[in-house]
């Protein structure tokens, strides 16, 4: 059953950002074990920055040295047999520390999850800040679960999740700011299974992280065009729910995704691999940032530029539908 | 007389055993037909000293939570370690070797998996990864105040990776007491000397400017290994204190004439006839103290 969602853009704004740190203290001050590694960027002055206050035995910072960090989890993981939450700026993340997370991570199957934050271009600042080849990346190294959660509440949902599950989790979160997308945070939510958020016949868009929001954004302005669009949040890449791919393209002939990362080896990758393999003859189109060092500019502008604003999401939908 | 720190029956003993593990190694990378004896012959010394003395360790219970932790970061050299599990009558050689990089049966490869042989703390095989592990081990026991001390293998042909310095600077930072750097400073990699290939020295100076304490031995005289060990300060969890680099000068190749410092001995097999010339030069080698 679809889900109740939110239109209204200033109703729900909400950071993911700011929520890991809160669920985090929040398992703190409920007596749960864990442990809580950062880089030189946990401002005081956020949640994250009140969990390292109030609980600092379980804090460590280690400043500008993410692979260190990384490797570091690792070891805490081992030797103190506790979840170990790892917040990294996620260009650095995914790029700097890829061997650490392959090999210390991943491949010694430790109970971490790293926070990747700033993802996409949320960050702005340019290439060098932006988190668009880790999809791609992670997706490649086996045993790591990738969590995208479209907003705070997702992300509070992954956070507490992930205490009790066993093997190494990416957890990709915005700068923050972004809209909550379900009204009602109580939907029933697994890691691993998508959920439908829209009914549609004509497309599904799958998409995953804030651009679920702009994707949601994108059907109300189809609907208006007379195009009825499904809506499939993918909060987990890996591993995949393809029961959930395979029913989208039963639902309708054409489907689209949708997401803030490179073109190259993401979601969009991930769905058309399935769609593929499982002789879909419909229509399919991916959404994402193209294979090129991107423009700078603000926020805002940058996605208008792509086209994956919620008018370009709609637009390309509706060119794929011949509409 | 010379007083000596170190009983030294102890040493004679472990001396007696480095020679055996020798034997038994060359012996076990023949079988498999892969090793890197040059490194894994450099550290028999630390391994038998650790295993067989100074760590706090039960070879019945290879998880035990108590146990001293030692992290093997120069990875590709696993066999010595394989080789003393099955001296400790962990694994019989036969076992070893029919679960050697054997497709879907295999537990034992050049690079260790902790996931498949429980004894080994960490997966290893990429350089510069054991040190950063070490520091965030060394920190969970100090988090849950434990007595344990984490102690980490590197290379110094593997010291050119970044990441092991970042992990000094970390260690030093922390005051990591319960946290030993063990350095095998056989002065060679893979294709010549590392002063050749890319100057680690003054190596006990910059570990010391990292806020370590560091201690220069022979890491090839097993007694004074045992002097460096049993020097260690107490691994308790509250005091701060410098963590302990212990430089191993060692040798590539040790106890086999035709293989000492000679980088081409860093990876591969060994054929029947070198075999029996190794077992030879080891036996002649033996320290008669």
């Amino acid at each position: 059953m679809p889900v109740q969602t939110t239109f209204d853009f200033d109703a729900m704004l909400s950071s993911a950002k700011e929520a890991y740190g809160e669920v985090l203290l929040e398992l703190a001050d409920e007596g749960r074990e864990f442990v809580f590694t950062y880089t030189d960027n946990v401002a005081p002055s956020t949640t994250a920055g009140a969990l390292v206050k109030k609980y600092p035995e379980r804090c460590f910072n280690f400043g500008i040295a993410e692979a260190n960090q990384v490797g570091a989890s690792c070891g805490l993981a081992l030797s103190t047999g506790l979840p170990v939450f790892s917040q990294v700026f996620g260009p650095f993340l995914s790029l700097r520390s890829a061997d650490q997370i392959h090999t210390d991570i991943a491949y010694n199957h430790v109970n971490v999850r790293l926070i990747g934050t700033h993802s996409g271009v949320t960050a702005g600042g340019g290439p060098t800040h932006n988190t668009i080849a880790d999809l791609a990346l992670y997706r490649a190294i086996p045993d790591l679960t990738i969590c995208v959660p479209a907003d705070a509440d997702q992300c509070k949902k992954f956070i507490r999740a992930s205490m009790d599950y066993q093997g190494p989790m990416i957890i990709r979160i915005d700068r923050g700011g972004s809209p909550n997308v379900y009204a009602d945070p109580d939907y029933s939510f697994e890691i691993g299974k998508a959920i439908e958020v829209a009914d549609g016949k004509d497309v599904t868009i799958i998409s995953c992280g804030s651009f679920l929001y702009w994707s949601l954004m994108a059907v109300k302005l189809l609907k208006e065009k007379g195009v009825s669009a499904r809506l499939v949040d993918m909060h987990t890449v890996k591993p995949l729910d393809l029961a959930a791919i395979d029913k989208s393209a039963k639902v309708t002939g054409a489907i689209v995704t949708v997401e803030e990362a490179s073109i190259n080896g993401g979601l969009g990758s991930a769905v058309a691999e399935r769609l593929a393999e499982t002789s879909y003859g419909g229509k399919f189109k991916r959404i994402a940032l193209p294979d090129e060092f991107l423009v700078l500019g603000h926020l805002e502008e940058v996605y208008e530029y792509y086209g994956i604003s919620p008018e370009g999401i709609a637009k390309q939908t509706a060119e794929l539908l011949g509409k | 007389m010379y007083q000596y720190n170190v009983d030294i029956e102890l040493v004679e003993e472990l001396e007696a055993k480095a020679v055996k593990i020798r034997k038994d190694l060359l012996n076990f990378i023949y079988r498999i037909g892969m090793g890197h004896l040059g490194g894994e012959l450099s550290i028999v010394e630390i391994a038998v000293a650790l295993y067989y003395k100074y760590m706090n360790y039960d070879p019945k219970n290879p998880k035990w939570e108590e146990r001293d932790r030692l992290v093997l970061s120069k990875g590709h050299c696993s066999e010595t370690f394989y080789t003393v599990y099955q001296d400790l009558g962990m694994y019989t050689m036969d076992y070893m070797v029919e679960h050697f990089e054997s497709l879907d049966t295999y537990k034992f490869g050049m690079h260790s998996n902790r996931l498949k042989v429980p004894a080994i703390e960490v997966s290893a095989g990429s350089l510069g990864h054991g040190l950063p592990i070490a520091v965030g081990m060394a920190l969970g026991a100090r988090m849950q105040k434990k007595n344990w001390r984490t102690f980490v293998l590197t290379g110094d042909g593997e010291l050119n990776e970044g990441t092991n310095w970042e992990a000094f600077m970390a260690g030093g930072h922390h005051q990591l007491g319960n946290l030993v750097a063990l350095i095998d400073k056989n002065g060679l990699q893979m294709t010549g000397h590392t002063r050749d290939t890319l100057t680690i020295d003054p190596l006990d100076k910059k570990l010391k400017a990292f806020n370590w304490d560091v201690v220069s031995i022979d890491g090839n005289d097993m007694y004074a290994v045992c002097e460096a060990l049993q020097n260690l300060p107490p691994a308790d969890p509250v005091s701060r204190r410098k963590p302990v680099a212990i430089i191993l000068n060692t040798v590539k190749g040790k106890g086999v004439d035709f293989m000492e410092d000679v980088a081409t001995w860093h990876g591969g097999g060994i054929a029947k006839e070198q075999l029996e010339e190794a077992l030879v030069s080891v036996e002649k080698n033996r320290r008669v103290r």
